[in-house]
């Protein structure tokens, strides 16, 4: 299915948040996810299922003061 | 002599300088920087990860020192709704409750929004976060801040990075006088001398960044600030003798040539 992921498109084999994150080798920790403008914790992950169009955000640390 | 310890919290830093990440030319000077500065309170910002981009991690340069509290920051959000989104993320991927909201969606002053800000503030408390926002050199706003349950006031000194001091002073030392939170001078600070003024005033802290990461040095700059901040609060502490209009004399004026 095709996914966006950080405002690009993404196809994916994916059925999970979890198998995207495995796909995408996102790291152990360092990074969150949100579906819309809602943040999903890591250990909802294995249960949360994508679907066509979902617009997912990842994000991990900057520089910044 | 030791200074009194700063307390945010509950936690005990021994350093009164915080550090920011921003502008540095490579990860390695800026983690050099970090430990010449001695501080125990270094920010991060956010940003989208590159799918396609396999570049060093980040954390891995700040927190070397164990030490080190981690502040995530809210830079890139524009309203309070933006802000506890960006703290839910930063809570998620950092594993910490520490948070320095700021709230700033003009970019060319980059100058805090007050409403938001206490707007923000008061729903982060709530949802258990330490929250230290960036704000306006505004007492008013400052004890509202306060009563909303921030863990610090953080008032500029000056717009972000402009390095000119300590253009707000005057407020700066009410905010001082009046608070029973911690007051961290952030932004603006331009040189170890401004830090210095800042403790010699009574501020508990000083967060720098620019001044430090665009130095010619910057190793050298982050323990020159160290060293200011050390003297300067070591200066309040100490009580600075008053200021007058006239000349008092620190020497005897015995007329002795002539006797």
């Amino acid at each position: 299915m095709q996914i966006n992921v950080n405002n690009k498109p993404l196809d994916t084999q994916a059925a999970t948040l979890e198998m995207l994150a495995a796909e995408l080798s996102l790291p152990a920790k360092g990074v969150a996810v949100a579906i819309g403008n809602k943040m999903v914790q890591r250990s909802l992950w294995a249960e949360t299922a994508l679907s066509e169009d979902m617009h997912i955000t990842i994000i991990k640390a900057a520089c910044g003061g | 002599m030791m200074n009194s310890k700063l307390i945010i919290a509950g936690r005990e830093f021994n350093s009164r300088l915080f550090l920011g990440t921003g502008k540095f030319s490579s990860n390695d000077l800026m983690a050099r920087a970090i430990e010449a500065s001695g501080t125990e309170m270094v920010t991060v910002a956010m940003k989208r990860v590159e799918l396609d981009d396999a570049e060093d991690d980040l954390l891995t340069h700040i927190t070397k020192n164990p030490r080190i509290q981690l502040l995530p920051n809210t830079s890139g959000v524009r309203n309070a709704e933006e802000a506890v989104f960006a703290a839910q993320m930063a809570r998620e991927a950092f594993g910490t409750n520490w948070l320095k909201l700021e709230i700033h969606p003009d970019p060319r002053y980059l100058l805090p929004d007050s409403v938001e800000t206490l707007k923000a503030t008061e729903e982060l408390v709530k949802l258990g976060f330490v929250v230290l926002p960036y704000c306006q050199a505004d007492p008013t706003l400052c004890k509202h801040l306060e009563e909303a349950g921030a863990a610090t006031v953080m008032p500029l000194a000056a717009p972000i990075g402009t390095n000119k001091g300590l253009r707000m002073k005057d407020f700066l030392q009410i905010i001082i006088e009046q608070a029973t939170v911690p007051v961290v001078v952030d932004a603006g600070i331009g040189a170890p001398s401004h830090a210095a003024e800042a403790m010699e005033m009574g501020a508990d802290c000083c967060l720098v960044n620019t001044a430090i990461a665009v130095a010619g040095d910057p190793v050298q700059m982050a323990d020159a600030f160290r060293q200011a901040v050390i003297a300067g609060r070591m200066a309040y502490e100490a009580g600075l003798g008053a200021v007058g209009d006239t000349a008092e004399a620190s020497s005897p004026l015995t007329a002795f040539l002539n006797s």
